[in-house]
């Protein structure tokens, strides 16, 4: 399926049949990598973040990736649906294949991809629009739904997965910038999963919220992953140990170990996993 | 060990775990030596203080549960730690059983003296206690030094216990059989030769356990236990 080719915006106008029909389609295939990277060098200007990284993502699976403050895991995150574009001073070596089609290639369109693959960011981050229009904007313009009605039940649903409907269905028309930091970013997770993408890219979206809501999300994650590809950066080991089927340890910008993630906390290999996860001095 | 904590107050939570256990193991080992010391000189006295004793090793077994899991709630810790201190949860479960065992075959010296002890088998059994209690001293070693080769080879000599008591078995059986005078000392020998026997069972689990924790892999291949004695009959000889 993904073909984020320009030409593709046509097919992705039924998108969530579409996406369910997919998902029915490779149900019997496990373990097969949904995303693969490839050689992988991460530039900004002269700093090096990414050092030739290579690692297949499994579909229908959590990945998480961990480490360090600042070893690359939100640059390697945000490589996978191009988001480092924005940046100026970043430059990518080496190739990301999405169902095997190098999402760098010529003619691939960001915002077809990232209809596609969703992100939910270290720092909430709603429009200055309304509750509503926060998560209806997607669908909306990825021309998902056909009718009022079934944009708000794309809407209450995806409220309602990410655990906020109830706080927010009395409010639905005030801005979504004047909710708790914790109710924005479960605004945001509301937001990404309104338009079924196939791949759902977290960065810590628990940081900033309590345990109940973390819970919520944690459920949800785990709820998400029978139909979707899921890689979530987290500083929590027990999240990650919680919600992931597979680990990866990131360090200097280097993929140190990765795995089935109960080994990856039980017994790793490498001795940099061990001190990181133990919380020892490396 | 491995590199310290960031957070030293950690370290010092294991590194009290670790102790215990050591004391625990102190206190089993020398149960143990004192119980069969007892039953050989029949000495009451001794075997009283042994008995009195074993109060001492189920206080620290709740101790360290209650500290484990506190250290778990509030830790969580992750890789080795968490074997560290599952390890200590089911070592210090074991060397209690030891001390249970000890005690075991120190009420025995009384009824056994009161029965005319049978020297000759007293000192077989002698002998299978010094063969299970030098496992017990062995595996704390390699537990103190985290040595997986010298836990592989404990766990290896268990077969060593199995054959001798169940050659110990079959001597009592026939002791029994020769004089029907003989039957209650040996019924409680008997018992004796088994709690010594399930010592040296004990130290074979700890022997897996601290396999586990140095490595978090499990000991490989058959475990090397062969108690044959509901076979050994009288007709068997
Ligand atoms: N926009 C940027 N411009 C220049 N350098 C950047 C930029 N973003 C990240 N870096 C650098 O790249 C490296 C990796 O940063 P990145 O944000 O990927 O780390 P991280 O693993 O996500 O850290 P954290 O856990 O703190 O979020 C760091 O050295 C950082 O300073
Ligand atoms: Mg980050």
């Amino acid at each position: 399926m993904a073909n984020f080719h320009t030409d593709a915006l046509a097919n992705s106008g039924n998108g969530t049949a579409h996406a369910k029909q997919e998902g029915a389609k490779s149900a019997n295939t496990r373990g097969v990598a949904k995303i693969k990277a490839e050689s992988v060098n991460v530039f900004y200007g002269e700093n090096q973040a990414i050092k030739n990284v290579s690692v297949d993502i499994d579909e229908r699976q959590v990945t998480a990736f961990i480490g360090p403050s600042g070893c690359g895991k939100s640059t390697f995150l945000r490589c996978i649906n191009r988001m480092n574009d924005v940046i100026e001073s970043c430059r990518i070596e080496g190739r990301i294949l999405i169902d095997d089609n190098d999402i760098y290639a010529k003619g691939v369109d960001p915002v077809i991809l990232r209809s596609h693959i969703g992100m939910v960011f270290q720092k909430p981050n709603p429009f200055p629009k309304s509750i509503y229009e926060n998560v209806a904007y997607g669908p909306k313009i990825h021309g998902r739904t056909r009718n009022k009605s079934e944009l708000d039940s794309v809407v209450e649903q995806s409220l309602r997965r990410a655990g906020l409907w109830d706080e927010v269905k009395d409010r639905l028309a005030q801005p979504g910038t004047g909710l708790s930091g914790g109710q924005q970013q479960r605004l945001c997770i509301a937001r990404a999963i309104a338009v079924d993408p196939e791949v759902i890219l977290m960065d810590e979206p628990c940081s900033a919220l309590d345990p109940i809501a973390t819970a919520r999300v944690e459920e949800l994650i785990d709820e998400l992953r029978q139909n979707f590809t899921i890689v979530i950066v987290t500083h929590s080991m027990q999240q990650a140990a919680r919600v992931s089927q597979k680990t990866a340890f990131f360090h200097l910008g280097h993929l140190v170990e990765e795995g089935p993630t109960d080994r990856i906390f039980t017994n790793p290999e490498d001795k940099r996993t061990q001190d990181y996860i133990t919380g020892r001095f490396g | 060990m491995s590199d310290p904590h960031i957070v030293s107050s950690f370290d010092d939570e294991l590194k009290y775990l670790i102790r215990r256990v050591s004391e625990m193991g102190g206190i089993a080992e020398r149960m143990g030596g004192d119980a069969i010391a007892a039953l050989v000189n029949s000495d009451a006295g001794m075997a009283q203080r042994v008995i009195s004793e074993d109060i001492v090793l189920d206080e620290a077994e709740r101790d360290i549960n209650e500290r484990s899991i506190l250290v778990i709630a509030k830790r969580q810790p992750m890789a080795h730690d968490l074997r560290e201190i599952m390890g200590s949860i089911r070592i210090a479960a074991d060397l209690e059983r030891v001390g249970d065992l000890a005690k075991n075959i120190a009420k025995r010296v009384v009824a056994v003296e009161g029965s005319g002890q049978p020297k000759k088998l007293v000192r077989g059994l002698e002998h299978l206690a010094e063969l299970a209690l030098t496992q017990l001293k062995e595996v704390l070693d390699a537990y103190s030094t985290r040595s997986t080769a010298m836990a592989s080879s404990v766990r290896q000599r268990d077969e060593e216990i199995d054959a001798m008591y169940t050659s110990l078995f079959r001597e009592l059986l026939t002791y029994m059989m020769e004089d029907p005078r003989n039957i209650s000392a040996c019924t409680h020998l008997l018992f004796c030769a088994k709690n010594i026997e399930r010592i040296g069972d004990h130290a074979t689990n700890i022997a897996e356990t601290v396999y586990y924790m140095a490595t978090g892999a499990q000991l490989l291949g058959e475990r090397p236990k062969v108690d044959e004695t509901p076979s050994v009959t009288a007709a068997g000889k």
